[in-house]
């Protein structure tokens, strides 16, 4: 399916979303409160079946968080780009572990540099630091006086 | 070796393996729930080698970040700096030189070859094969001599940079890989005889750490471990970059998804890159092998990624530029990260002994998974 008919189908399925600009692949901007729900339509629904999430990260910028999942489906062969946006005083998102494994891990990264608590998540600890480590380093006000080294 | 740490309400055996061990191939910690000898929970445990290198790369410009990824997976240090170039390149939307691509592709393949051929020096030495390991020493050293003279290190490349590589070939390059493909043709066959036909091997191999098409899938595995369960999902194929589509390759696939079929993979593999290289090294192109660029790299406002095929599996470089010199926030998505995840899944119900096979085919880096 190429990005034109993919933005179509989209469109029509997930009302909520808006369809942004970005990268050689179709994005999609999803509030998060409706996440869950748009994640299992991706992997479920046939035609689209979205298998395979190879990236998910997260970006501060500052006043948000946005999560960004890469997504594409083994058996078409198309990608999709989905952005939650997210509370900077109160990061939140529901896990999606459960339908993709390979989440476990990269939402336990996430969650360890940058704080956002995935709900439901079968085991949510810092992966790199210590238990004991204070503070979220990938977030753009972390500051350790220590350990980074300004230039 | 072991060190025990106790026991559990049910009168299970907890045990740490690593984070020193000589199986786990650097600083990887496991914390084991046995029944008997049977494994019931395997916890990696990670981070002795995390160094933070996202937020790193978010202090230095375009042109030094790369240098950072070679100390990532330093196996396929040459295929990380390919990488990140592909992904400044695809922002500042320069096209390299014929020449360029051709010694990319060329030094790519070495690569690949020299960490499949360690990781089948390590993988017999896991198992118990201590002879492997001092053969595929012996050529991989051929394709370290071949590094050194062009790039001027033997791990840590930093050869490939925005617009093209850093230097032109050394004069005597052709003439040593040409050497090179005859002695290692003539040892390939010898890495039959030595290990894959073994019996011994074999019932250590086969049946051993089953994953599924399906569970591959799930867990975001790549490389040759999800090539092994039958799912094709070699990047230089499907998403092909530089001149891979002008090239004949097989993308090596195996059903059986045990540890055996991740071995063969690999070994066949090797045929494979051998065959890119033999194609490639009559026809470099002439011409620049770097394109012009300006000295202070921009990248425009916006979202980058690029994909790329190293010898464990897929690595993405996700950069988000906000239009200055240095990028506002950088992702390495590294194979090995995903592939370990499968670890447990992998490794449940087998014997204490199998969990070195399983761990083995996996071909974990860990500097690559806590990056």
């Amino acid at each position: 399916m190429n990005n034109d008919e993919l933005k179509l189908i989209l469109g029509e399925l997930i009302p909520s979303g808006t369809v942004v600009e970005s990268s050689e692949w179709v994005t999609l901007e999803i509030p998060y409160a409706e996440g869950k729900t748009i994640a299992r339509q991706l992997r479920f629904t046939s035609g689209l079946d979205f298998d395979y999430l190879f990236c998910l990260t997260c970006v501060d910028w500052k006043t948000h968080f946005t999560l960004v999942y890469h997504f594409s489906s083994t058996m078409h062969r198309h990608s999709l780009v989905i952005k939650i946006k997210l509370d900077h005083n109160l990061p939140e998102m529901a896990t999606v572990s459960d339908i993709w494994r390979t989440a476990e891990f990269h939402e336990r990264e996430v969650y360890d540099l940058f704080g956002i608590r995935f709900l439901g998540h079968p085991d949510l600890r810092r992966l790199f630091l210590t238990e004991d480590w204070v503070g979220w380093p990938l977030r753009k006000d972390y500051e350790d006086p220590v350990n980074m080294i300004k230039l | 070796m072991f060190e025990e740490v106790g026991t559990t309400a049910e009168g299970d055996l907890v045990i740490n393996v690593g984070p020193q061990h000589p199986s786990t191939h650097g600083v990887l910690h496991l914390i084991i729930t046995l029944t008997g000898e049977t494994i019931k929970n395997v916890e990696p445990h990670l981070g002795y080698i995390h160094r933070s290198i996202e937020k790193m790369c978010e202090s230095l410009t375009y042109r030094q970040f790369i240098y950072v990824t070679s100390r990532m997976d330093y196996l396929s240090s040459h295929i990380n700096n390919h990488g990140c170039a592909l992904c400044v390149e695809k922002g500042l939307q320069i096209e390299i030189p014929p020449r360029a691509k051709v010694i990319r592709v060329l030094m790519d393949e070495l690569t690949r070859l020299a960490s499949h051929q360690l990781w089948w020096a390590a993988m017999g030495m896991d198992i118990g094969a201590l002879t492997p390991f001092f053969h595929a020493f012996r050529e991989r050293e051929a394709i370290n001599d071949i590094m050194e003279e062009t790039c001027g290190a033997r791990l840590t490349m930093n050869y490939m940079v925005p617009g093209g590589v850093m230097v032109d070939l050394h004069p005597d390059f052709q003439k040593k890989v040409k050497a090179f493909i005859v002695l290692f043709k003539s040892k390939i066959d010898e890495y039959d005889e030595l290990l894959t036909n073994n019996t011994i091997f074999q019932n250590r191999m086969r049946g051993v750490g089953y994953l599924s098409k399906a569970d591959a899938i799930s867990y975001g595995c790549t490389g040759p471990t999800a090539r092994g369960s039958g799912l094709s999902c070699d990047i230089r194929k499907l998403y092909p970059y530089e001149i891979y589509d002008q090239l004949k390759f097989d993308e090596i696939t195996e059903v059986d998804g045990d540890c055996f079929a991740r071995y063969m993979v690999r070994l066949k593999e090797m045929k494979q890159s051998l065959s890119i290289i033999e194609q490639l090294i009559d026809n470099i192109p002439s011409g620049d092998f770097q394109a012009k660029t300006k000295a202070v790299l921009k990248l425009p406002k916006g979202e980058f990624y690029s994909r790329i095929e190293t010898a464990r599996g897929e690595f993405g470089v996700f950069i988000v530029s906000e239009g200055g010199t240095t990028p506002y926030r950088i992702k390495f998505r590294s194979p090995g990260f995903s592939n370990l995840s499968a670890l447990n899944h992998m490794a449940k119900g087998h014997k204490i002994g199998d969990l070195v096979a399983i761990m083995g085919t996996l071909d974990l880096v860990i500097p690559d998974i806590d990056r």
